[in-house]
């Protein structure tokens, strides 16, 4: 493979290097001038030049809040960043249907639940209910796929259970409650659930939420990982392929659009 | 400023049908009490501590009442008991309740009972007294540093421990919040106790425990008078803990409390009588304490799509608009949830917006209402999450929100930081300020939009109540009628602590709230 020529790269403010950032933050300080400056030399110690701080604001009577400007000198060669290429182009809503039909020649079963103590189904709703999430239908919505929607404070148990019961093919697991780590205590406990259970590696496992990243979801033991801004038609899609790769039916070093990183 | 687009008949129609549907559910209420309601009881004669490994004292006491078979005669009742057997404090009453094997007790003579009660009714009233003179002094500094007008801007802390929560309330007070939030810990609402004690360890929250409310209620007090604004502060009078919490928080001084007489139903799956029995006590414990309840109907639009299920809203609010007003609260204490979202990808989405709004306020004139924007449309750019808010903030004052709780910013991120809430609060501040007047100046067509999509969603919510008064209550729920959830009248957690009244059950609090 020819190498990519370098590209380098830095933000842009409005010229192309000027490499200005936005920032914003608070210092524990009351609002005066020696706040300003302490400031402008907090900004300046993470190494850019050129700050103007922008806004002073007394959020409170012990805390300012700053608005700054700065400049970076950093730059990156764009060229060395290393993604997995994307080869399979994500699918619209209708061409995933025919092609589950055309190549699944199934339904797909899907089982989501907030599982733990977790109260917040906002996640599991937007990926599962029929409405999805901003004008990305739900996969309720697909005809390729019957999915269920277990809702929150689900026992990891009763979701596998559940899920089994139906031969589900994938499980989603959606976990918004983070403070001190619960999200990822009660993931490795679904995963110690699936183990027992004989479905780990057999069943996609799928781990979703604010604080959640692919790189997470392998480290906990799942099989991929979804973090904010997903959408529903991202896990559709996602899930077609890799039942297509466990089935044999696409390569397994294939790589989709919108697939998790 | 809401248009005259609904028959005043119609709204009193709806009005009738509540009461239908929540008629039957008071011979359900009249006929039984729950462990909960029994260790409110105890609480109020002063048991407010814990025993050994926390557990509270209050859950010592009727565990032991219940295991014997005897708690349907009401907890009052054996107190009085304890009393009669040389106890000197609540303490010891309990300590020789527990050492005793109750059912061994010998039978009183009708005059001996008749002093008991008489005796116990004594201190009950003793009791609500010193409740009553410490809603008093929060009445004075009410007085003394008025409230800001509405809407009052509500904002959440959420670290987890209770002294960081009040740097943040705090900061947050000084930044123009009106009324503080301290989200509890997850799924605190399916303990079947109240936690002993000040809090620093806590799931997506903070514990609600008496002494924490103390300590917060405490800070804001002292904020208060600082800033010569009255602060006011909620806490979650929800889960199996409803009527306890409600006198916790009562006793505290809080000013606000969540409290609906369905959301433990639907999203707790905390049983149906044991929730019904419940919020009813805390909701008279509430109409004493001149505390306002929020009510929870912003729930329903993140199981069901909001617009398709607009009506449910509706119909929840007359429902529990109508379990509050037999609890005794009056119209100013009936924090009703307003619930709709803006949808950022829907093109009329403004109006829709409007016209739930102005439809609730045409339906509950006098309520405060408390506006509660979704976090579904919540993304994790923090720049677009202030403008959702703007309009938010805009369709409160138009409406006449009476509580609004500013958007939560950083949902689907962390919770907010310090200035996160600054930036809220600065930006509300300027949205009412600019748009005070905007409620006076418009006047809605009467065939457009906002009236015939008010008009619609009144009729489907006439229809479902209507529906509910046929089938029962029980079995419209059972149907997934709110929030597209289904619950069955034996399901749930916490029936087990439903208990049938004997024929001399003994609950003197009860009697004197209902004879307020």
């Amino acid at each position: 493979m020819v190498k990519p020529s370098k590209q380098i790269i830095r933000p842009y403010g409005d010229r192309r290097d000027d490499g200005v950032v936005q920032l914003s933050f608070t210092l524990p300080v009351p609002l005066s001038e020696k706040a300003k400056e302490a400031a402008a030399v907090f900004t300046k110690k993470m190494g850019f030049t050129d700050v103007k701080v922008a806004a002073a604001e007394r959020a409170a009577d012990a805390y300012t809040f700053f608005i700054v400007y700065a400049r970076s000198a950093v730059a990156l060669d764009y060229a060395e960043i290393d993604v997995p290429e994307v080869v399979v182009k994500k699918m619209s809503f209708d061409d995933l249907n025919a092609f589950i039909k055309e190549k699944v020649k199934r339904r797909i079963v899907v089982f989501g639940a907030c599982t733990g103590t977790d109260t917040h189904t906002v996640g599991i709703d937007a990926i599962l209910n029929m409405k999805g999430y901003a004008g990305d239908y739900g996969l309720e919505r697909y005809p390729g796929f019957e999915a269920f929607n277990l809702g929150s404070q689900v026992p990891n148990e009763d979701l596998i259970k559940k899920a089994l019961a139906r031969n589900a093919d994938a499980i989603l697991v959606s976990q918004v409650v983070t403070q001190r780590d619960v999200h990822k205590d009660n993931s490795r406990h679904f995963i110690d659930a699936a183990k027992a259970a004989g479905i780990h590696g057999k069943v996609q496992l799928l781990l979703g939420g604010p604080r959640v990243d692919h790189k997470l979801a392998l480290e906990l033991g799942f099989d991929a990982g979804f973090g904010p801004g997903t959408k529903p038609s991202d896990v559709a899609n996602y899930i077609v392929h890799a039942l297509l790769k466990k089935e044999g039916k696409e390569p397994q070093d294939a790589h989709s659009q919108g697939e998790p990183q | 400023m809401p248009g005259p687009f609904i028959e005043d008949a119609r709204i009193a129609n709806a009005r009738k049908l509540a009461d239908e549907i929540v008629n039957p559910i008071f011979d359900l209420i009249r006929r039984n009490t729950t462990v909960s309601t029994e260790r409110t009881v105890l609480r109020f004669f002063g048991l407010s501590g814990a025993g050994a490994r926390g557990v509270p004292l209050a859950n010592l006491m009727v565990d032991k009442l219940k295991a014997a078979g005897v708690l349907n005669k009401g907890a009052a009742y054996w107190y009085g008991r304890a009393l009669q057997l040389g106890a000197k404090s609540p303490l010891e009453a309990v300590e020789r309740l527990t050492a005793l094997p109750t059912e061994k007790l010998a039978p009183l003579s009708p005059e001996q009972e008749h002093n008991l009660r008489e005796e116990v009714r004594a201190e009950a009233r003793a009791a609500l007294d010193d409740l009553k003179a410490r809603i008093a002094q929060r009445e004075e500094l009410q007085k003394e540093f008025p409230m800001p007008p509405t809407p009052h801007k509500y904002v959440i802390v959420a670290t987890g421990n209770i002294y960081d929560d009040v740097d943040q309330a705090r900061a947050a007070a000084q930044a123009g919040a009106d009324v503080i939030a301290v989200i509890r810990s997850t799924a605190q609402s399916l303990l079947d106790y109240v936690p002993h004690g000040a809090t620093t360890e806590g799931y997506g929250g903070t514990y609600a425990t008496q002494e924490n409310f103390r300590i917060m209620r405490e800070a804001l007090d002292d904020e208060s008078r600082k800033l010569k604004r009255y602060v006011q502060l909620t806490n979650y009078s929800s889960g199996l803990c409803m009527s306890e919490i409600a006198f916790c928080a009562a006793y505290e001084k809080l000013d606000m409390l969540l409290n609906d007489a369905m959301y433990g139903i639907l999203f707790r799956d905390i049983n149906m009588r044991r929730t019904f029995i419940d919020q009813y006590f805390s909701r008279r414990i509430c109409a004493l304490a001149g505390i306002i309840i929020n009510t929870g109907e912003d729930n329903y639009i993140t199981t069901a799509d909001a617009y398709d299920a607009a009506h449910t809203v509706i119909a929840s609010q007359f429902i529990n608009e109508c379990f509050a007003k037999r609890a005794g609260l009056k119209d100013w204490q009936l924090g009703i949830g307003h619930a709709y979202e803006i949808d950022p990808y829907r093109e009329d989405t403004l109006l829709l917006e409007l016209s739930q709004a102005m439809l609730v306020r045409r339906c509950f004139p006098d309520a405060p209402l408390k506006y509660m924007p979704p976090t579904k449309h919540k993304e994790t750019d923090i720049f677009f999450s202030h403008a959702y808010d703007v309009m938010s903030n805009l369709v409160a004052m138009w409406t006449r929100q009476g509580i609004q709780l500013l958007g939560m910013m950083t949902e689907a991120m962390h919770t907010p930081l310090l200035a996160d809430r600054y930036v809220a609060l600065k930006s509300a501040a300027y949205i009412h300020r600019a748009a005070r007047g905007i409620d006076e100046e418009f006047t809605v067509r009467e065939d457009g939009k906002i009236a015939n999509r008010a008009r619609e969603v009144f009729a489907r919510a006439e229809q479902l109540l209507q529906e509910c008064r046929d089938e029962g209550m029980v079995t419209a729920i059972g149907r997934g009628h709110f929030g597209d959830v289904k619950r069955e009248e034996t399901g749930g957690k916490g029936l087990d602590g439903v208990l049938e009244k004997a024929p001399d059950y003994f609950n003197p609090f009860l009697e004197l709230l209902e004879a307020q």
